[in-house]
């Protein structure tokens, strides 16, 4: 099972840098925070990877706390940036009817 | 336990800006009213913490009597108290301005609730003693702040303040991760504890250079040190005056605060000279650059945001030098220098954004080269930005001074003279970013009947641009009591 540990939260550090990288390439919007909650999924992988101490004991339960809360900030946080980013659209569309 | 737990100050300092935003949320009608109140508790609040650790020292709570691995830990010590002080007495100086500011009443309604979530988001910043709520503060801090910065609507104050909050999600998800990596190693989150364990282990110096890097990292993108500054001028400028003066004075304060605690508490047996030189010298850069474009600003609140850029680089000179000088009373002196510059710089700073706030209220623009005949018009408002822009030069009496002047001396005794060639540079081109500003306010008007002309906008801006020029710097000596509190502390 220390295999699929590995494989957990080596995948979670993946998604980690994947999402780093797309955040700082690309140009939209929608992409920068799809890409930001890539990268924070990949944090939680990890978290939920080290919560594993073998198949005999329960798993830690503080690091499936710390992913709950993280996942309550990043939903609050996506959809405070979806907000400011319809406000900038609806921005420029009034500048394109005059 | 808990009973006593619930009044603490500790607690309060947190809880009573939390209950605000629910009671003004819940209440809008009434929202200015208790949002003033909010405000006067809190801070009240503040003060009654820095008196008990006047008294007792460092003061350390586990909520509800749970032990110290899962328990939310509060701590305050020296330096956190200084800050949070400081802290709590410009946000109570900004609320004040902040209640004559908005008239719109969709403004005022959305900036009470946001505006006490951020404060609490400050003192939880301030007083957490583990890195989890660490990490929930400085989201709520940066949700509440770039909701905030985006509050006048306009197109680039939506735009600049959209980049700060993603710029800031992607410093705080970097700093988790570092989290994940320490609680991997350690299995613990308290601060006390996971310090403890990085000086015993030293054979896990990857992990710890791993997980330093990530959150150091992370935190410098959100503490807008050069090149990660990018951000900053922008948001900080097109915010509305009130929300302007707490981001550069208070919520950059308040990660750097993080750094500091992270670099001196947690990771001091890795952080040797080389680590430390990379953010002094990203820092020296910061101030060459950041005082540069603030003198070729065009526009005050743009000024005033890349002073800010500049001033954020003279807290990380500090690392190296702390680095060099051995625990004693030299290294006292230099974190005080550090407390005195990064406190004076929160006072002055929001002086000044409230001052050029009412100046672009009265003259309907803050363009540096239109600004004649301000000094007339606003006799007390001019005086502010006067008195807190011979702060930001570090002109004594000012509190910067004292920083600034130990800070010299102690680059000369560790040999590390070329920092004493960026601060010269970087104060003398604060001088002349903070005349030319002043040389355009006078204009040929006559001489004027009245010294204050708004009280409730100027008086916050002069006490606060007051403090940190004549307060700080003439008695700068409780500073350094706070200081040996905390010293005295650190074994408990």
């Amino acid at each position: 099972m220390l295999i699929a540990q590995f494989l957990y939260g080596g995948a979670g550090l993946v998604l980690f840098t994947l999402g780093l990288w797309s955040f700082l390439v690309h140009e939209p919007l929608l992409r920068k925070i799809i890409a930001l909650n890539v990268t924070g999924a990949g944090v939680f992988h990890v978290l939920i990877a080290i919560a594993y101490r073998g198949d005999a004991a329960p798993p830690d339960p503080v690091p499936h706390a710390l992913v709950l809360t993280g996942i309550v900030v990043a939903v609050s946080a996506t959809a405070l940036a979806l907000m400011l980013g319809a406000r900038l659209q609806d921005a420029d569309e009034e500048d394109q009817t005059p | 336990m808990s009973d006593a737990a619930l009044t603490h100050p500790l607690v309060l300092c947190i809880a009573l800006p939390l209950l605000g935003a629910m009671l003004v949320t819940a209440l809008p009608r009434w929202s200015v009213r208790l949002g003033i109140l909010a405000a006067v508790a809190t801070a009240a609040a503040a003060v009654a913490l820095a008196a008990t650790v006047w008294q007792q020292g460092t003061l350390h709570l586990m909520l509800g009597g749970w032990d110290r691995q899962l328990a939310i830990a509060l701590r305050a010590d020296g330096i956190a108290t200084a800050l949070v002080l400081m802290a709590n007495l410009v946000a109570l100086g900004i609320s004040v301005y902040a209640s004559g500011y908005f008239h719109d009443r969709v403004r005022v309604r959305s900036f009470w609730p946001l505006w006490l979530l951020l404060w609490a988001g400050l003192n939880g910043l301030f007083l957490a003693g583990d890195l989890f709520n660490l990490y929930v503060m400085l989201e709520l801090l940066g949700i509440a702040a770039a909701a905030l910065g985006a509050l006048t609507g306009n197109r680039d104050a939506v735009a600049a303040n959209l980049r700060y909050l993603l710029v800031g999600l992607l410093g705080s998800i970097s700093y988790l991760l570092g989290v994940a990596l320490l609680y991997t190693a350690y299995g613990t989150l308290d601060l006390g504890l996971l310090a403890a364990g990085i000086a015993d282990s030293p054979q896990l110096l990857a992990v710890n250079a791993a997980a330093m890097t990530l959150m150091v990292a992370g935190l410098a993108l959100k503490a807008a040190l050069f090149p990660l500054h990018f951000w900053l001028p922008p948001a900080h400028a097109n915010a509305p005056a009130p929300v302007s003066a707490a981001l550069s004075a208070l919520v950059v304060k308040a990660v750097f605060y993080l750094i500091l605690r992270l670099w001196l508490d947690l990771f001091w047996p890795i952080t040797g000279m080389a680590a430390a030189m990379l953010p002094a010298l990203l820092g020296a850069v910061a101030i060459v650059w950041g005082s540069w474009r603030a003198l070729r600003a065009e526009r005050l609140k743009l000024l005033a945001a890349y002073s800010t850029v500049a001033q954020i680089g003279y807290l990380f000179l500090f690392l190296p030098l702390l680095a060099a000088t051995p625990p004693g009373p030299a290294r006292d002196d230099l974190l005080a220098a550090l407390l005195l510059m990064a406190v004076t710089h929160g006072f002055a700073k929001a002086g000044f954004f409230l001052a050029a706030g009412l100046v672009q209220t009265n003259a309907g623009h803050d363009r540096i080269d239109d600004l004649g005949g301000t000094a007339q018009r606003l006799p007390a408002t001019t005086f502010a930005i006067a008195l807190s822009g011979s702060a930001l030069i570090g002109l004594p009496p000012s509190g910067s001074f004292i920083g600034k002047w130990l800070l010299m001396q102690s680059a000369i005794a560790t040999g590390q003279w070329w920092w004493v060639i960026v601060v010269t540079t970087g104060s003398l081109l604060a001088s002349a970013y903070v005349f030319r500003v002043l040389s355009r306010a006078f204009g040929l008007e006559p001489t004027p009947m009245r010294f204050i002309t708004d009280a409730r906008a100027e008086v916050p801006a002069l006490t606060l641009a007051l403090v940190s020029v004549a307060v700080l710097g003439l008695a700068s000596g409780p500073v350094w009591t706070l200081l040996g509190l905390s010293a005295a502390g650190v074994g408990a």
